[in-house]
C-alpha cells in the first residue's frame, strides 16, 4: 500500500453558533487519495461534497469552519500549517479547477498572462519563459492556435475554451493533486467529453492525482478509478468505480443509480428516491438516509452506522448492506 | 439494434402518421448587432453585423408526441422554443397550428394554445404571488372556468402535477426546486394548452428529483394527450423520455428521427459525435471512440457549404461548397448530410443484457409499468415527493411519503 498523497481523517465541517450547538455540515469524513489516483466524489446538492473539496484547498466560505479532524497532504498537516506556507503549496502542489470558468477567471487580464502568473511566482520563471510555458500548457489542453488565444480576454472565448484555460492554469506548475469541482457541469456534452479526455491525459502523463466532485454518476464512471458517495455530510459508500456502480451496497447509491437515466438502458423505468434529504439543522438520529430507505429497520434510527468493509476495497455505511447485495442477485 | 446503412435498411413500416399539431417551415431569426462606437468611427459604413440564430428550420410537432430538441449551446434551440411559444417573432418563415397560420402578434386564444415551462424554477415564478393567486389570475383572464369554480379547478391542477390543496396559500419560496417545477407546469396547464414547450426543464434539478419530473411529463403526455417539445442537452434524459429527436447545429436542424432509430443508427456525423460523447454509467461501457475536434463555429461566421464540415471527419471537397438540405434517409428519418448514405455503419452502444447483473432487478420493475390498461387509467398516481428546501420543514403541498 502506497502512502496516501492526501489523507482526510474524521473531518467535521460546520458553522459555530454562540450558545447553541454547532450546525454540522460534513461529519466524520475520511478519504485517502494515493498519488496518481483518480478519485470521484458523488452526491446531490447539499451533500457537502464541494465543501469538503474547499476545505482541502483552504477555501471554505466565511463562517464555515473545520470543527474537528485533520487534513494531511504528503505528510504535512495542512490545517496546522501557517497561512503563508499553505499558500505556497497551492499551485505547485495542489491546484483547483472550478465549475464556472467565467467567474473564476479575471475578466481584465489576458488569459496567457493569467496562466503565466503561477509559474512566475512559484517556479521563478522569467516573464518570457512563463509566457512561453503558458502557450505550451494551452497547447497541451488542446486549445487550437494557442499563441493567438493567449492574448485573448476570457469573454472572447467559449465556455469549453475557458474551462481549458482554467485547466492549463491549474496544471501550469505541475501539481501532484488536482481538485476539480464539477469542472464540466456547465459544458455541452461534446465539449465535456473533450475536457474529460484532456484531464485524463494530463493525469496519466504527469502522475497527477485527481479529486473530482460531481453530481453525475456517468462522468465519474468515465473519469475516475475510485469513488465515494456522499449523503447529508457523510460518506455512505466508497470503493472502486466498478464495484460501487456495478454492485452498490448502500441503498442511497442504489437509489441514485435507479433514478438516473442510463443511456445503455433506455427502457428502464426511473425510480425516484422517496422523501427528501434531512434538514442540516435538525438531523435525524441514526443513519441520515433511514427516513427515505426502503431497507430500514428499527436499529437504523438508533445510531449512525459505521462504514464497514463489504468486499475487498469496498465499504458501505449500511447495516443492511447484505440484503441489498442479495436483492441485486435475486 | 442492427445498424446498416442505406435507406432500404430502415424497416419500420410507413404507418399513417398523426397530423402535426405545430409546424414550422423555413424559420429564420437574424439578430442585427451594432458594432462598438470605435468601430463605427473607424469605418464609414454603419458596419452592422448580423447573427443568424436560426437559418431555415423546418419542424413538425405531432399530436401527442414528445419531441426532443438537442444541440450545443448556441445552436438555436432556445431561440426556436421562444419563436414557437410566441415570445420572439421570426425574421422569416411560417408557423402553423393545426393547419392554421399563427399570427405574428398572437391574440389571447392563440397564445393560450402553446405554453412554456422554463429551465430555472427559481426565477420563473413570481415570488410575491401565492400559488392560488397565480392560478386564479390565469383562470379568470382566459375564462377557463366560471369564477365560482376557480378554486376547485386550481386544486385539480395541483393534484394533476402531484401537489396538494394546501399549496394554494403558499408562496414559491416555500417549495423545493422540483416542486417549483411542478408549479410551473401547473401554471402552463391552467389555460388548457395543447402544446407544451419545455426549455431544459430538468437541468437545474438533482438526479433523484429529475426522475419525478420526467415521470410527470410522460404522464401528462399519455393522460392529457399533450404534445410536448422538450429542449434538452442531456441525451440520456432525451432517450428516456421522447419519441422523436431533432438535432440542431448552428441554427439548422441536421437530423430528425424516432428516438431508438436516431441513437442506434445516426445518419449525420454530428449526431454520431453527440452519441459518442454521452458519458456512460455502466462499468465496461466507457466510450473511447470519437472526440469531436474544435469548437462550434461562431454563428456570426457560419462556414460555407455544410456548416459542420470544418469539424467533420467524413468531409470531402463537395461538403465545402454544397449546403445540404434536410432530406429523407429512411422512414421518418431525415438527415442533412451529403454523405448520409455513405457513412460507415455506426457502432451501436453495447448491449446492456451482455453486462452486469444489476439488470435483473430492473426488468421486474419494467414489467409492472408496461401494462397498457394501466396506462390509460384516469386514476391519480401517487408520486414519491421530492424534498422541500432545507429550513422549511413544513412545506405545504408535499404529499406525505411513507418512508
Amino acid at each position: 500500500m502506497v502512502a496516501p498523497l492526501l489523507s482526510v481523517s474524521a473531518l467535521t465541517l460546520g458553522v459555530r453558533r454562540r450558545g447553541r450547538p454547532d450546525t454540522v455540515i460534513v461529519e466524520d469524513l475520511s478519504i485517502d487519495i494515493a498519488p496518481g489516483e483518480r478519485f470521484g466524489v458523488v452526491g446531490e446538492s447539499g451533500s457537502g461534497k464541494s465543501l469538503t473539496l474547499r476545505a482541502v484547498a483552504g477555501l471554505l466560505p466565511a463562517g464555515v469552519e473545520v470543527l474537528s479532524g485533520g487534513i494531511t497532504y504528503d505528510g504535512k498537516d495542512l490545517l496546522g500549517l501557517p497561512a503563508a506556507a499553505r499558500r505556497r503549496l497551492m499551485g505547485p502542489e495542489i491546484a483547483m479547477i472550478f465549475q464556472e470558468p467565467m467567474t473564476a477567471l479575471n475578466p481584465v487580464v489576458r488569459v496567457g498572462d493569467q496562466i503565466a502568473e503561477g509559474p512566475r511566482r512559484h517556479l521563478g520563471l522569467s516573464k518570457g519563459d512563463a509566457a512561453q510555458l503558458a502557450v505550451e500548457m494551452m497547447a497541451r489542453t488542446g486549445i487550437p492556435d494557442p499563441a493567438r488565444r493567449a492574448r485573448a480576454y476570457p469573454h472572447e472565448l467559449s465556455g469549453g475554451l475557458r474551462q481549458r484555460i482554467m485547466i492549463a492554469m491549474a496544471v501550469s506548475c505541475g501539481p501532484r493533486l488536482l481538485l476539480c469541482d464539477e469542472p464540466t457541469t456547465a459544458l455541452d456534452v461534446t465539449v465535456q467529453h473533450q475536457v474529460l479526455k484532456v484531464l485524463e491525459a494530463l493525469c496519466a502523463d504527469g502522475g497527477t492525482a485527481l479529486a473530482f466532485v460531481t453530481h453525475d454518476l456517468a462522468v465519474v464512471n468515465q473519469t475516475c478509478t475510485d469513488m465515494a458517495v456522499m449523503y447529508a455530510g457523510h460518506i455512505v459508500e466508497s470503493g472502486s468505480v466498478r464495484d460501487v456502480l456495478g454492485d452498490p451496497r448502500h441503498p442511497y447509491t442504489k437509489g441514485l443509480l435507479d433514478s438516473a437515466p442510463d443511456f445503455d438502458q433506455p427502457d428502464r423505468r426511473l425510480v425516484p428516491i422517496p422523501g427528501f434529504p434531512p434538514n442540516l439543522a435538525a438531523r435525524p438520529s441514526g443513519c441520515p438516509f433511514a427516513p427515505r430507505c426502503s431497507f430500514a429497520v428499527d436499529a437504523c434510527t438508533a445510531a449512525v452506522p459505521a462504514r464497514e468493509l463489504v468486499a475487498p476495497g469496498h465499504t458501505a455505511a449500511c447495516r443492511e448492506s447484505d440484503r441489498i447485495f442479495e436483492g441485486a442477485l435475486a | 439494434m442492427s445498424s446498416t446503412t442505406g435507406p432500404a435498411a430502415t424497416t419500420r413500416p410507413a404507418t399513417a402518421l398523426p397530423d402535426p399539431v405545430l409546424r414550422a417551415s423555413g424559420l429564420t431569426k437574424t439578430y442585427r448587432l451594432r458594432p462598438s462606437l470605435a468601430t463605427r468611427l473607424a469605418r464609414r459604413d454603419d458596419g452592422r453585423t448580423s447573427l443568424r440564430a436560426l437559418d431555415g428550420v423546418d419542424l413538425e410537432l405531432r399530436q401527442g408526441e414528445i419531441l426532443a430538441l438537442v444541440g450545443e449551446s448556441g445552436s438555436g434551440k432556445s431561440t426556436l422554443a421562444k419563436i414557437l411559444v410566441g415570445g420572439t417573432t421570426p425574421t422569416s418563415g411560417d408557423l402553423d397550428h393545426r393547419g392554421e397560420a399563427l399570427p405574428v402578434r398572437r391574440d389571447k386564444d392563440a397564445s393560450r394554445r402553446i405554453q412554456m415551462v422554463f429551465q430555472d424554477p427559481y426565477s420563473s415564478l413570481n415570488p410575491r404571488l401565492s400559488v392560488g393567486a397565480m392560478l386564479r389570475e390565469l383562470l379568470l383572464l382566459h375564462q377557463v372556468v366560471p369564477r365560482a369554480e376557480v378554486r376547485a379547478e386550481s386544486v385539480r391542477l395541483l393534484n394533476l402535477v402531484g401537489l396538494e390543496e394546501d399549496a394554494l396559500d403558499a408562496y414559491p419560496s416555500q417549495f423545493s426546486g422540483g416542486q417549483r417545477q411542478r408549479l410551473a407546469i401547473a401554471r402552463a396547464l391552467a389555460v388548457r394548452p395543447d402544446v407544451l414547450i419545455a426549455d431544459e426543464p430538468v437541468s437545474a434539478l438533482d438526479v433523484s428529483v429529475q426522475a419525478t419530473i420526467l415521470d410527470l411529463f410522460a404522464r401528462l403526455q399519455r393522460e392529457l394527450g399533450l404534445s410536448i417539445l422538450f429542449v434538452a442537452h442531456n441525451l440520456a434524459v432525451v432517450q428516456h423520455l421522447s419519441q422523436r429527436v431533432a438535432v440542431m447545429y448552428l441554427g439548422r436542424i441536421v437530423e430528425v428521427a424516432e428516438t431508438a432509430e436516431l441513437f442506434a443508427n445516426p445518419r449525420h456525423p454530428y449526431t454520431r459525435a453527440l452519441v459518442d460523447s454521452i458519458p456512460r454509467m455502466r462499468a465496461g461501457s466507457v466510450n473511447e471512440e470519437f472526440v469531436l475536434d474544435g469548437e462550434p463555429p461562431s454563428p456570426f461566421d457560419v462556414p460555407a457549404g455544410c456548416r459542420f464540415h470544418p469539424r467533420c471527419p467524413y468531409a470531402v471537397e463537395r461538403c465545402r461548397t454544397e449546403d445540404p438540405a434536410l432530406a429523407a434517409v429512411g422512414a421518418g428519418h431525415d438527415s442533412a448530410c451529403l454523405r448520409a448514405a455513405e457513412l460507415p455503419p455506426f457502432q451501436a452502444p453495447p448491449d446492456p443484457a451482455a453486462s452486469i447483473d444489476r439488470v435483473d432487478v430492473r426488468e421486474e420493475l419494467q414489467d409492472e409499468t408496461t401494462d397498457p390498461a394501466e396506462v390509460r387509467g384516469p386514476a391519480e398516481p401517487r408520486h414519491p415527493e421530492e424534498h422541500p428546501s432545507p429550513g422549511d420543514p413544513g412545506t405545504p403541498g408535499a404529499r406525505s411519503t411513507d418512508a
